[in-house]
């Protein structure tokens, strides 16, 4: 199609139908839920977190009424212990971290130009098992069922089953749910800013958030599977009594420690930067100038991302550890104050530098910035361990930690939510009732929190219900119960205002002047389909710095302005330069992935309630929805090898390897998943080096060296034989590349046993002390992985049976073998350690 | 661009995997010395003689870092493309992500010795 044609008016609407027509919305009050589209999806995903956050904001305020006055008895202890655990496990779990995923699921494509992001139906997926998970969880308080062992869990108050009910399993199994849709959001957003971008958006034209949104993505990939796998060893120890975390059995409560704060500190960045990224789009708009430091702002999120893994500790500075590894950790901790400052100072010289407009969202973003540096300065003071020491779980930890979360996530979403409203909606929100909540919230949140410094210092500890008379901190308390109320009433200001919208009328098209690509939306079109034609970009701010910019948009003058096939398409390009690869078929509204959430819930919640017999069943449910949405709806051999997609160029329709997002997909889902081994990896190495008996001497001799160097030989056979069934598909020899993946099932299918064999034959019992205990989840993480292996390879050996896999359309064997490296990879750490190091250690 | 520098670290591909070397290796020394400091202080009992391995740890690391600087600013001072080099060219994506990576190794240059100095100040287990 050469831009001649587009300029026919005729050709030009004929276009737009067809793409409305694609990218339409399923009607109907079932099917409409069935959307995977990122526009409706992601709307979904944020009301849903922000009612999540109304509902732990109502549990905060129960609380402040009750420590409004001393001896108060407004709730008892133990519902009190339910509200902090459940408004902290909320705000965490159901608001900060999905509000960043609903956020970027929303704006993400609109920022780079794409259709959608590849997988939208794993988006719909990670929605339905957050609502779920967040209902489950959520829902107990109505039960008094609620969690009440404090946000973090510590064992063994937690892991003792006469100490804590149900409302203990209820958090992990409840949000190791919520994990799972995390780590699949994590997937999709890599994979969307590093393969989906427009051509001519190299690594140094994409927007700052996209930049921000790719770092914390890869975060969570570190952050969140030790807690995945602290989850399974708490788990086994409530359900099964393995003594993990039992001193009693050999087992230590500080490892639940430090595989929860591996993840809860990375955490407070994955939290921070994304609404910090809010902050890097908004500020060049009303400053009206391109933001100064790009370079620097790369610096900071990429700086902070790596150092907050060695800041962990800074939680554990009371727990008796060597004063050398806490000083480690404070270096650390004072370290990654250079990056975040840097990116401030960022922000300050660009306002400094430009012609400033003072609208209501950057209020917001200036006044988030004065709240989080007074949370950021006594974090550089809690992060010295001797004042640390003092100050440990006190009321000024919770006005720090409370001054980072308001100032450096919630501030700066509302913030977000003023600027880009008039982009969801096509309305602006109100100036006015919009500047009156920012001083309720500015104020309330300085009134509630800044006394909590003092009462936290006079000695006033966490999590009681409540203090007495004689401790003198009453007027404190009143002050912050006050400002609370000052603060909720701000944010029911903002809901007011939300509320009044639908009754406004339609706005213009990109309010506020900014230049970058998510302001192609137009309120007034039927745009479902995300932007009218994908743009050739050369700038930053292309919608400043290219002329005719958006006309030539919106005659389909760029790349893949037609849906000629009925097709729902988006461009795949390279990570460095995004030059263009390939066209893919993106996924239409289905059910599969409700069903599949369904099921997988079902495996959670009725594990819960020991209902394990229909737990299984869930299992077996969501295994046969997995691979019935990946039979019918990935790697689809298209009906011609290429489309033109305008401007002279063809782009093929189908691509494997390195170069496809299945393939990236898969290699960083299973980075996730080498990081949950590595953690169950750090278990078995801390308790060699807490304690002097590990392994006991009585035990030594299990599992013995044998079976596990057979599980190790099994399961390198099986990866040989995927890896050569590779090779050899390529190079046309199909029948001996189905022969190899039936030969490698089969020794998948045996390396469960021989891995189970070694723990098993020797008697090992995991009941009895923590060796034995660990040494089984090893063997049986590995073995589930081979059983995983096996269904993968008799998967691809069916498609390639059934004429969907060919030499030349290979993406599931490719795919497959990328797996295949780390299962390798997994076992042999695991029979190395659990086979050998009982012989040196 | 100044004389005599060498011409393969100027031709050396850059990727998002160069840009993060410097704070890898940030990470690697920092995994060293909570591993060396733990089983040290669990194993051995106590590391009060002079911590050659440390040093040499630490040595290693600033080296890798230093390396990498070095090599990303003699990329940022390739010769082409006009200020403010924002464009979409291979010139401009090569400097953005050598600039970054040098930043980022001052910045684990920084971490690495923030890390190195409690080893200095401490002499125990306690």
């Amino acid at each position: 199609m050469s831009l001649h044609a587009q300029d026919d008016p005729e050709l030009r609407r004929a276009q737009a139908e067809r793409l409305a027509a694609v990218w339409a919305p399923p009607q109907g009050l079932f099917l409409r839920w069935t959307d995977t589209n990122n526009n409706r999806v992601g709307v979904w995903y944020t009301l849903t977190a922000f009612a999540f956050m109304l509902f732990a904001g109502v549990l905060a305020l129960i609380m402040r009424t009750q420590l409004a006055v001393p001896d108060n008895d407004l709730v008892s202890a133990n519902s009190f212990n339910q509200l902090f655990t459940l408004h902290g496990s909320m705000m965490m779990f159901l608001f900060a971290v999905p509000m960043f995923e609903a956020v970027s699921i929303l704006i993400l494509p609109q920022l780079l130009g794409a259709r959608d992001l590849p997988f939208p139906r794993l988006s719909a997926f990670g929605y339905w098992s957050f609502l779920l998970g967040g209902v489950f969880v959520g829902g107990s308080i109505f039960f008094n069922e609620a969690p009440d062992g404090g946000w973090f869990m510590y064992p063994p108050l937690t892991t003792r089953t006469d100490l804590s009910g149900l409302g203990a399993d209820i958090w992990m199994l409840g949000l190791s749910f919520i994990e799972v849709s995390s780590v699949a959001a994590a997937v999709e957003l890599i994979v969307g800013v590093l393969k989906c971008r427009p051509p001519g958006m190299r690594l140094n034209l994409m927007p700052l958030y996209a930049w921000y949104i790719l770092v914390v993505a890869v975060m969570i990939l570190f952050a969140f599977p030790p807690l995945i796998a602290g989850d399974i060893l708490f788990e086994m120890e409530r359900l099964l009594n393995w003594p993990f975390f039992d001193s009693t059995r050999g087992g230590d409560p500080l490892l639940w420690q430090h595989l929860f704060w591996i993840f809860g500190h990375p955490e407070v960045y994955i939290i921070f930067l994304p609404s910090i990224a809010l902050f890097a789009m908004m500020i060049p708009t009303f400053a009206r100038r391109h933001l100064l430091g790009y370079p620097w702002i790369v610096l900071a999120a990429v700086g902070t991302a790596f150092l907050s893994f060695g800041l962990w500790v800074h939680h554990m500075f009371t727990t008796g550890l060597p004063k050398i590894s806490l000083a480690f950790f404070s270096a650390a901790s004072e370290a990654v104050v250079i990056p975040t400052g840097v990116q401030i100072f960022v922000f300050i010289a660009t306002l400094w530098a430009g012609r400033v407009t003072w609208s209501t969202p950057l209020l917001y973003a200036t006044g988030s910035l004065a709240i989080f540096v007074i949370g950021g300065l006594t974090g550089v003071m809690v992060a010295v361990a001797p004042f640390d020491w003092q100050a440990h779980d006190t009321y000024f930890v919770v006005a720090h930690l409370h001054y980072v979360l308001i100032g450096g996530t919630l501030m700066p979403l509302f913030a977000g939510l003023y600027y880009y409203w008039p982009l969801i909606t096509g309305k602006k929100l109100s100036d006015k009732l919009g500047r009156t909540a920012f001083w309720m919230l500015f104020l309330g949140a300085n009134l509630t929190f800044f006394p909590m410094h003092f009462s936290g210092l006079e000695g006033m500890p966490r999590r009681v219900f409540t203090y007495p008379a004689e401790l003198g901190i009453g007027g404190l308390n009143l002050a912050s119960t006050l400002g609370a109320y000052l603060f909720a009433a701000g944010v029911a200001v903002i809901c007011v205002d939300l509320a009044l919208s639908p009754r406004r009328p339609k706005g213009i098209r990109n309010p506020w002047g900014a230049g970058t690509l998510e302001w192609l939306e137009d309120p007034n079109g039927d745009t479902n389909w995300g932007v009218r034609s994908i743009p050739l970009v050369s700038s930053r701010y292309p919608l400043w710095d290219q002329k005719d910019f958006v006309k030539k948009v919106d005659e389909g003058r760029f790349f893949l302005p037609d849906a000629e096939e009925g097709r729902r398409e988006t461009i795949i390009t390279t990570v460095l330069d995004a030059r263009p690869l390939s066209v893919i078929r993106l996924g239409t509204p289905s059910f599969k992935p409700m069903m599949t959430a369904a099921a997988l819930g079902g495996v959670f919640i009725l594990t819960t309630f020991h209902l394990y017999f229909i737990a299984l069943l869930c299992a077996f449910a969501t295994l046969f929805m997995v691979l019935w949405w990946l039979w019918t709806g990935t790697a689809e051999i298209p009906e011609k090898e290429c489309k033109p997609i305008g401007h002279g160029m063809k782009l093929p329709l189908y691509i494997s390897g390195a170069a496809s997002p299945g393939w990236w997909a898969m290699f960083i889902t299973m980075m996730a998943d080498a990081t949950a081994f590595s953690g169950l990896v750090f278990g078995y190495y801390f308790f060699w080096t807490r304690h002097a008996d590990f392994p006991p001497d009585d035990l030594a001799a299990a599992p013995g060296v044998f079976w596990p160097m057979v599980a190790l030989a099994v399961a390198l056979m099986s990866w040989a034989s995927t890896v050569a069934a590779r090779q050899l598909n390529a190079a046309g020899a199909v029948g001996a590349a189905r022969a190899l993946l039936a030969v490698g099932a089969a020794f998948s299918a045996y390396g469960i046993y021989a891995g189970l064999a070694g723990p098993w034959l020797s008697g090992m019992a995991p009941e009895s002390h923590v060796y034995p205990a660990i040494v089984w989840t090893l063997a049986i993480w590995t073995a589930a992985h081979s059983g995983v292996a096996g269904i993968m390879q008799l998967y691809t050996l069916a498609r390639s049976i059934a004429g969907r896999m060919t030499p030349k359309y290979d993406a599931e064997v490719r795919n497959i073998t990328v797996y295949m490296h780390f299962f390798a990879l997994t076992a042999i750490v695991t029979y190395a350690t659990i086979g050998l190091f009982p012989e040196v250690s | 661009m100044k004389r005599g520098l060498p011409g393969w670290a100027q031709r050396l591909r850059v990727t998002l995997w160069t840009l993060i070397i410097p704070p890898a290796t940030w990470a690697a020394h920092f995994l060293f010395s909570y591993l060396w400091a733990a089983i040290n202080c669990a194993k051995v009992g106590e590391f009060a003689t002079f911590p050659t391995l440390f040093v040499a740890g630490t040595v290693v690391a600033l080296l890798v870092i230093l390396g990498s600087g070095w090599i990303a600013w003699v990329q940022t001072r390739l010769p082409g493309g006009s200020a403010p080099h924002e464009d979409s060219t291979d010139i401009d994506r090569l400097r953005f992500l050598a600039k970054s990576t040098l930043l980022l190794a001052g910045l684990s240059f920084f971490a690495v010795i923030f890390t190195a100095l409690p080893v200095v100040f401490l002499g125990d287990c306690r």
